[in-house]
């Protein structure tokens, strides 16, 4: 798909699995971490992704920017071993200290890489 | 995620097809599942129909006990916008950024022509013969805002027939008086006219056609987001 060909909807850089596919297409390793599970108030809904580059480059979002950091650096661990790996955020969890949602909501991210079985 | 299947799944996408992606989060092993060709013998049926209808990306539990994510991807909302005018020219691309596949349609191809409108959104035809080649349906938003009722009285009526979620038009108190009265002679009820949005968009004081188009692009979000329609895709 090239920009301004696509019938879809969002912009092409805005579409986050488009970005995904188009930068592995183009030689980069990357991961996809989804938002699979929120409790309370959570920033973004499940479903939400962020694609992240070996570079540390990414679009989209999982939060309202609390814990796209934290998800950068294992996601780059995921790039790295090619396993999946699931993360939990929120005020409850152990990793609260370091990041964590000011919201108060909880949430899970699945983080997984991209790979090219051909 | 592998690339074919994530290739899959934006293909679709594009498509406007209705696609879940399958993850085990187990073994994380996936599989993508197409609404045209759901099987009643898969091992997630029911959940993955209610999934197609609702277009709720979620987690699930496989009959032998197994979490899965569901990534649901349903065609976009659509936004049709008759005239091709100074207003458009700001909504068209607010409506791409939140997410809508947009078509602007007008006859009058001093407005309709490829230096104010890129090719593959413009329709430089009468909206008959445009709406006969797409239809409007219940995940479609139309927005009427030539001012002229040899262009838009037409587009109006089909949507309110569709069943739009969203029918807008633009125009005074007084014109939009005058076109109920119209649409009623051409055998439409007080009740279909009253569902038309005029004067069109929130009442923000907008002035400028961007401003318009801001107020126009919210009042569609908000009877899309507050219906009790299926929720179709946006942007991710």
């Amino acid at each position: 798909m090239q920009p301004g060909t696509q019938s879809g909807s969002a912009p092409h850089h805005l579409d986050v699995l488009a970005v995904a596919e188009r930068w592995v297409q183009s030689g980069r390793k990357a991961a996809i971490a989804t938002v699979v599970e929120t409790w309370g108030s959570a920033p973004r809904p499940v479903g939400s992704h962020l694609v992240i580059d070996s570079e540390g480059n990414f679009e989209g979002s999982v939060s309202g920017g609390c814990v796209e950091g934290s998800v950068v650096s294992e996601a780059l661990d995921a790039i790295t071993s090619g396993r999946a790996t699931m993360l939990e955020f929120g005020v409850a969890d152990e990793t609260a200290w370091r990041v964590g949602l000011s919201c108060g909501g909880r949430i899970r991210v699945y983080v997984e890489p991209v790979t090219d079985a051909a | 995620m592998r690339l074919d299947l994530l290739s899959a799944l934006n293909e679709a996408r594009a498509r406007r097809q209705a696609a879940i992606l399958v993850t085990d989060l187990q073994d994380g092993s996936q599989r993508l599942v197409q609404a045209a060709t759901l099987s009643a013998d898969d091992p997630l049926y029911p959940e993955l129909e209610k999934r197609f209808r609702s277009g709720a990306s979620g987690q699930v539990e496989a009959p032998d006990g197994r979490a899965a994510f569901l990534t649901v991807s349903v065609p976009s909302p659509r936004l049709v916008i008759i005239g091709a005018v100074h207003i458009s020219q700001a909504l068209l691309p607010m409506a791409e950024i939140a997410g809508f596949d947009v078509t602007v349609i007008d006859p009058r191809t001093a407005f309709a022509s490829e230096e104010r409108f890129p090719p593959r959104v413009l329709r430089a035809e009468w909206p008959d013969e445009v709406l006969a080649r797409t239809p409007l349906d219940a995940y479609t938003a139309l927005a009427a805002v030539t001012h002229d009722p040899k262009i838009d009285d037409m587009p109006l009526i089909a949507a309110l027939q569709a069943g739009c979620f969203y029918v807008g038009a633009l125009g005074s108190r007084k014109t939009h008086g005058k076109r109920a009265e119209r649409l009623m002679a051409a055998g439409l009820t007080e009740a279909d006219v009253a569902r038309i949005r005029a004067p069109i968009g929130l009442s923000i004081g907008a002035s400028s056609p961007a401003e318009i188009a801001v107020a126009v692009l919210a009042e569609v979000i908000g009877a899309l987001r507050q219906s009790n329609l299926p929720t179709p895709g946006g942007a991710r």
